[in-house]
């Protein structure tokens, strides 16, 4: 008895939590789209979210295509089909490894610090301030940061998908000691637009999923320092959960049909 | 003859017309600006405001006092609309902005301007940004023209012009406030709260804000609603005095009255005295 009134406990609470998310992004996608715009506010965002999460999303797609050539060549070894390397970093670089990492990565630094900046705000008082100053908040604060996420997040991809397929390159040459030019042959032969394309739009999904979810944990937190370490902390994690989850819907309809 | 007047005479023109088709117009000696009627408020099983009635003329000075944590500053919040009643209407100019759409609380509000308690600063700004913010945003004045304004502002609250490029975390607790009020009274708005502006203040600055509370009633027209703890500040801003307690309003009246009243929960509020029908929660619930 107790039991079933907890689990209905918990089921409510789950259908008003989506509720509430369901609400607060078509808000979100409203305001995108409709005036005014603060193109600075956009403009910094771009920038936040873009140049400085550049060197994470760097490092961390370079191991991962060195790494995948390295398993590859190790684990293709059995079957004696070594030569499929280049091959196999391009396809994982471009449709996983770049998507996923940088999207992790960037739910990390970019969300967190925007559930935390918004939660402060939220708490000191200062979002009810802004909507006393004839400025929305939601065009203010949250359109500029939902629009940088799904258009940097591509940009910040398409880095990852050449610094990892260097990542595979320099472990290929110079450590499996395969032929340079050739190496390269091969990943341009092949490579396939919707390998590329399929991993930009998930990196926009996943942009959009970070930035969303940061600005809605950020927004709505109650409390004082710890309602803002909590919206932080479920910012990063629901933000992680979903981006897998969206990974695999998108995988599924790019490459299933 | 010349056809054009110069700007002053045309102005005052324009308010003489506009006095003048008020008197006919209403048949109150006083204007309504605000009315709440009715308002509930609660939080989970808190019950804060209770039909809560009062009327804010147009043009005048309301002083709310009350015990702390009685709902003054979500009264004026639900105004804003940054809270919404469960229960009643309050209007501003007539207009319903409970439950009403952002727009409507945009329009409202853009006549409004308020001193939070905290004073709530934009952090990630200079201080004379946080003043001229509303000028540029909503007025959509020229940068430097709104820093000219912000920093006249400034010094009318006391603060010289180095101040303005300190951010709002290098501040002292009364410099915040102060720099709250400027952004607040910076766009000349019809209506001016103030959540408790002389808090946290000495008293010969105390006196100086009064004084710059006063002035925006009586010489901009204003209508000003004004939460304060300070009997001192209370006297000498308030056109009326309503009291806040349980949430309803139970007395309300001007400063004289408030002198001479018999009302055991008002005397004992102004008095300040530990001893009477206001009971404080000092001991633990069992
Ligand atoms: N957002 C909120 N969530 C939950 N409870 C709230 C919220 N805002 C206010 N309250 C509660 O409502 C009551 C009234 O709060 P309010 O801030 O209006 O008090 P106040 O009269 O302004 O007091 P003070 O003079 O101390 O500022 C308090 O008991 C407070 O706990
Ligand atoms: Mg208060």
């Amino acid at each position: 008895m107790e039991f079933i009134s907890l689990l209905g406990r918990v089921f409510i609470h789950f259908l008003r939590a989506s509720g509430q998310l369901g609400i607060f992004t078509v808000k979100a996608i409203y305001n995108c789209f409709t005036p005014p715009f603060y193109f600075k506010k956009i403009a910094e965002q771009l920038i936040e979210i873009g140049f400085y999460s550049l060197p994470v999303v760097a490092l961390t797609t370079f191991f991962a295509g060195a790494v995948i050539a390295l398993q590859t060549y190790t684990g293709f070894a059995r079957f004696s089909a070594e030569g499929a390397v280049a091959m196999v970093v391009l396809i994982a670089v471009t449709r996983e490894l770049a998507p996923v990492m940088a999207g992790l990565m960037v739910a990390g630094r970019i969300g967190a610090a925007m559930a935390a900046e918004l939660g402060t705000m939220r708490v000191t008082e200062q979002i009810d301030a802004l909507s006393t100053l004839s400025t929305n908040p939601f065009k203010y604060l949250i359109s500029p940061r939902i629009l940088a996420g799904i258009v940097m997040m591509p940009v910040l991809v398409l880095i990852g998908d050449v610094i990892g397929i260097c990542g595979g390159y320099i472990i290929g040459v110079y450590k499996l000691d395969f032929n340079a030019s050739s190496y390269l042959v091969n990943t341009w032969n092949f490579m396939e637009p919707m390998d590329v394309i399929s991993g930009l739009v998930k990196a926009s999904v996943f942009g959009f999923i970070i930035t969303l979810l940061g600005c809605y944990n950020g927004y709505n937190s109650k409390g004082g320092a710890q309602g803002v370490g909590s919206a932080t902390t479920n910012a990063v994690v629901s933000a992680s959960i979903l981006i897998l989850i969206f990974n695999y819907i998108l995988t599924e309809i790019f490459f299933n049909s | 003859m010349t056809e054009r007047k110069n700007p002053a005479q045309k102005e005052f023109n324009k308010t003489l017309v506009q006095k003048t088709m008020a008197l006919f117009s209403s048949k109150q000696p006083h204007p309504i600006k605000i009315k709440l009627s009715n308002v509930h408020k609660s939080f989970g099983k808190k019950v804060v405001l209770d039909g809560l009635d009062l009327d804010i003329r147009k043009g005048e000075s309301l002083v709310i006092i009350g015990g702390s944590g009685t709902g003054k500053s979500v009264t004026l919040k639900s105004i804003l609309g940054l809270l919404t009643p469960e229960e009643g209407s309050i209007t501003v100019d007539g207009v319903e902005v409970v439950n009403a759409s952002t727009k409507v609380h945009e329009q409202v509000n853009a006549q409004i301007g308020m001193l939070f308690q905290g004073a709530a600063l934009f952090d990630s700004m200079t201080v004379w940004e946080n003043v001229a913010f509303g000028l540029i945003q909503g007025h959509k004045m020229k940068k430097k023209e709104a820093k000219k304004i912000a920093l006249e502002k400034m010094a009318q609250v006391g603060l010289t012009a180095d101040v303005g490029d300190l951010y709002p975390a290098d501040l002292s607790g009364g410099m915040k406030k102060r720099v709250g009020l400027a952004r607040a009274i910076a766009t000349h708005p019809e209506i001016i709260f103030f959540d408790e502006p002389t808090t946290g203040l000495d008293p010969i600055m105390s006196d100086v804000i009064n004084d710059l509370i006063v002035d925006s009633v009586k010489k901009l027209g204003a209508t000003a609603v004004t939460i304060t703890h300070d009997m001192t500040s209370a006297r000498k801003i308030a056109d009326r005095i309503a009291m806040l307690y349980k949430g309803k309003i139970i007395w309300i009246g001007t400063v004289k009255e408030i002198e001479k009243t018999k009302n055991p929960y008002v005397v004992q509020f102004i008095n300040g005295s530990a001893q009477g029908p206001i009971q404080m929660a000092v001991k633990a619930d069992d």
